[in-house]
């Protein structure tokens, strides 16, 4: 079996042995999200207006959190040391890596979305450009996480400094995958911002895999 | 050139030189302020538009585009660091960040201070003002991976690989602000960014403050920088006796090792 | 000459582990790293398998710089570390068939005859969190098999072993050796093997106990 198809495979596995990862993020994002209509009021108007970002926000939030299983277990047990220590192109297993982190925590957001998109009165008409949106976007704030887990994995108190890391570099996916809601729902075309989160999603799978390589390798030596 | 740059990658070089510079530096920097900030500050007439209240734009302006360039200095010292393995390029590095973060802390501060009056608010989500605040976010970011690390050499690695991460998302994230404030455009079209065409008299205090503050910038990287020479370097001859000229020898940094 | 290590210096917190270190390890050698606690033995094979690069001088692979000789250099050397580099929730031979594809290796009914070498018939398909320590070891022993590496690294490879499996790994070290391969390990076991053992002494190098 090829490096990547086992990785996949071994991903996965991994992750349906413990389904608390998948679900506590998920159930992370359902409840931040009821939260707002409690503290804003369920003024349906209101809520249509605020929906697509409190969406967003809730989802990158919980991308975030759900980074932790990345790396962590691998560096504990000492399976991160030798991947690092395969005679295997790294590139394509750290690809591998975070695609089957992304299907079991991203994709399920893609699929969630709707369902809160509408319950916080969203136009019907921004609920589809709403998840071609997050379907772009969320890889690219898994690749992006997984960098800032890579520097922070190794160390013993990091606490939330990935969340210092890597909220402003979300900033950009945040800005655009609104964009596109907010072009949807006021008749306008999407698919300049949807082409523009392709091309940073491009350039995340050309990038990042580097930047998290370097940071394992130095994650690992502490 | 190339020599004399080569030769700046050496800690001791460094040190030396930039002991010798640092005198003239701080001479012209000072005219250059006192000149700028006094002519700028009291002596330039009104703008049309703003009235007085232009004026903290001599130091906001200047401020915000040596933290952007701070930014890519730290990005750049990074690059040279993981490439070529220069250990000086990661002193200055680390001298980038918290200098960095109060040049961008100071735009923020002036451009609070430009608003009360302007839009009588002391905080407006516009685009300059916006990706400021990211701005200091990543200096910010830098500096707390740095002091997460207890070894300083995975840390100089850690960090040199999130400026080179962060200097691809600036272009990026300043591209995104810009758009999105266009979209949310709020009551005031008056961006803090005016290009209206000054007379000299305007724009000429500018460069002087300009100027001024970039060379105040240097001079505070290179104090942070040759500190931290001081404290890496703190077993080798050199600033042995350097220290032991200058404190006598009561202090000996060789204590402890064979 | 398969690793050549020229004058190596690492420090550490400020403390010197080792400094003007030379060595080479050639074919058909075991080499035992020796030290007190805290001597630097772990960072030094850390160093020598590329785990760690904080260090100055050189460590060859055949000749060529590590760093340059990467792929050659991971795909010929194996590494076992403190930690078992086991997924508790995977079973054994989830885990070994894992590391087989990460060594480019494609046999799977090889993973059978290497759990069985070490005493762990009919414990493939068990999940790793069920077995006990010991188990778990052998279970990271068995990638040592499959590894298909000339040069085994080996960081206290005796750690959790009862008296039987030491002595079954002695003769599998030994084994090794005679086959071509070579090896370096730590350990606090005294070894016993069928075999010439050479050494490194940390402590001797760093002059604190006297020759």
């Amino acid at each position: 079996m090829s490096i990547i198809a086992a990785t996949l495979r071994r991903e996965l596995l991994i992750a349906f042995r413990s389904p608390g990862e998948i679900i506590n993020p998920l159930m992370f994002f359902v409840i931040a999200v009821s939260l707002f209509p409690l503290g804003v009021g369920a003024n349906q108007e209101f809520l249509s207006e605020i929906a697509a970002g409190v969406i967003w926000v809730t989802a990158l939030l919980a991308v975030m959190l759900s980074m932790d299983s990345l790396f962590r277990a691998d560096y504990e047990d000492g399976s991160l040391e030798q991947l690092l220590l395969s005679p295997q192109p790294l590139y394509f297993v750290i690809l591998a890596k975070v695609a089957s982190h992304w299907l079991v925590s991203g994709l399920p957001l893609v699929i969630l979305a709707p369902i809160f998109a509408s319950m916080l009165s969203l136009p019907a008409e921004g609920i589809l450009p709403l998840m071609a949106a997050l379907l772009i976007g969320t890889p690219i704030l898994t690749m992006l996480g997984a960098v800032g887990m890579a520097l922070t994995v190794g160390l013993s108190k990091s606490g939330l400094l990935l969340a210092v890391l890597i909220l402003p570099l979300y900033i950009p996916v945040l800005v655009f995958g609104t964009g596109v809601v907010d072009s949807a729902l006021n008749s306008l075309a999407t698919s300049g911002l949807l082409a523009l989160l392709g091309a940073m999603l491009i350039l995340a799978l050309c990038l990042t895999p580097l930047a998290i390589i370097a940071a394992l390798r130095i994650s690992v030596s502490l | 050139m190339w020599q004399w740059l080569f030769k700046l990658s050496s800690p001791k070089w460094f040190y030396t030189i930039s002991g010798q510079l640092m005198p003239w530096l701080i001479a012209i920097t000072s005219i250059l302020l006192v000149i700028g900030l006094v002519w700028g500050l009291a002596f330039t007439p009104p703008d049309y538009q703003m009235g007085e209240n232009y004026r903290i734009a001599y130091i906001h302006v200047p401020a915000a585009s040596i933290a952007m360039g701070c930014y890519y200095m730290m990005a750049g010292m990074a690059a040279a660091f993981l490439i070529w393995r220069i250990k000086m390029a990661d002193m200055v590095a680390k001298a980038c960040a918290p200098v960095g973060m109060t040049f961008t802390a100071l735009a923020l501060f002036t451009g609070s201070v430009w608003g009360i009056p302007t839009w009588g608010t002391w905080w407006i989500w516009d685009a300059r003002l916006t990706s400021t605040l990211i701005m200091l976010f990543l200096f910010i970011g830098v500096m707390a991976l740095r002091s997460a690390y207890d070894s300083e050499a995975a840390g100089a690695k850690a960090c040199a690989v999130l400026s080179l991460v962060g200097v691809v998302n600036v272009p990026i994230i300043k591209y995104s602000v810009e758009w999105w404030n266009t979209l949310h455009q709020g009551a005031s079209s008056l961006s803090l960014s005016n290009t209206s065409a000054n007379p000299p008299e305007i724009w000429l205090p500018a460069f002087f403050v300009g100027f001024g503050l970039f060379g105040f910038y240097l001079i505070a990287i290179i104090l942070r920088t040759r500190n931290e020479i001081l404290i890496r370097e703190r077993r080798t001859e050199w600033v042995d006796e350097l220290l032991s000229t200058n404190f006598g020898n009561n202090i000996s940094t060789n204590e402890g090792l064979g | 000459m398969m690793l050549t290590v020229n004058n190596l210096y690492c420090e550490r917190d400020e403390r010197v582990l080792f400094q003007n270190l030379d060595f080479a390890v050639g074919e058909g050698e075991i080499w035992q790293i020796q030290g007190s606690n805290g001597s630097g033995k772990t960072t030094l094979l850390r160093i020598l398998c590329g785990l760690n690069d904080d260090f100055s001088g050189e460590v060859l692979w055949q000749g060529e710089e590590q760093g340059k000789a990467r792929q050659a250099f991971n795909q010929h050397v194996f590494y076992l570390g403190h930690a078992p580099a086991i997924n508790k929730t995977l079973t054994a031979k989830e885990n070994l068939s894992w590391h087989c594809a990460s060594r480019g290796l494609t046999n799977s009914d090889q993973i059978k005859a290497a759990l069985n070498s070490f005493n762990l018939y009919g414990y493939e398909d068990m999940p790793c969190y069920l077995m006990s320590a010991g188990q778990q070891r052998r279970v990271s022993l068995a990638r040592m098999l499959l590894s298909q590496a000339k040069l085994w690294i080996l960081d206290e490879p005796f750690t959790a072993l009862d008296k039987q499996g030491v002595m079954e790994l002695e003769t599998l070290l030994a084994e090794h050796a005679r086959a071509g391969g070579a090896i370096i390990l730590t350990t606090h076991h005294s070894l016993q093997m069928n075999h010439p053992l050479q050494a490194v002494d940390l402590d001797l190098l760093a002059g604190l106990v006297a020759a």
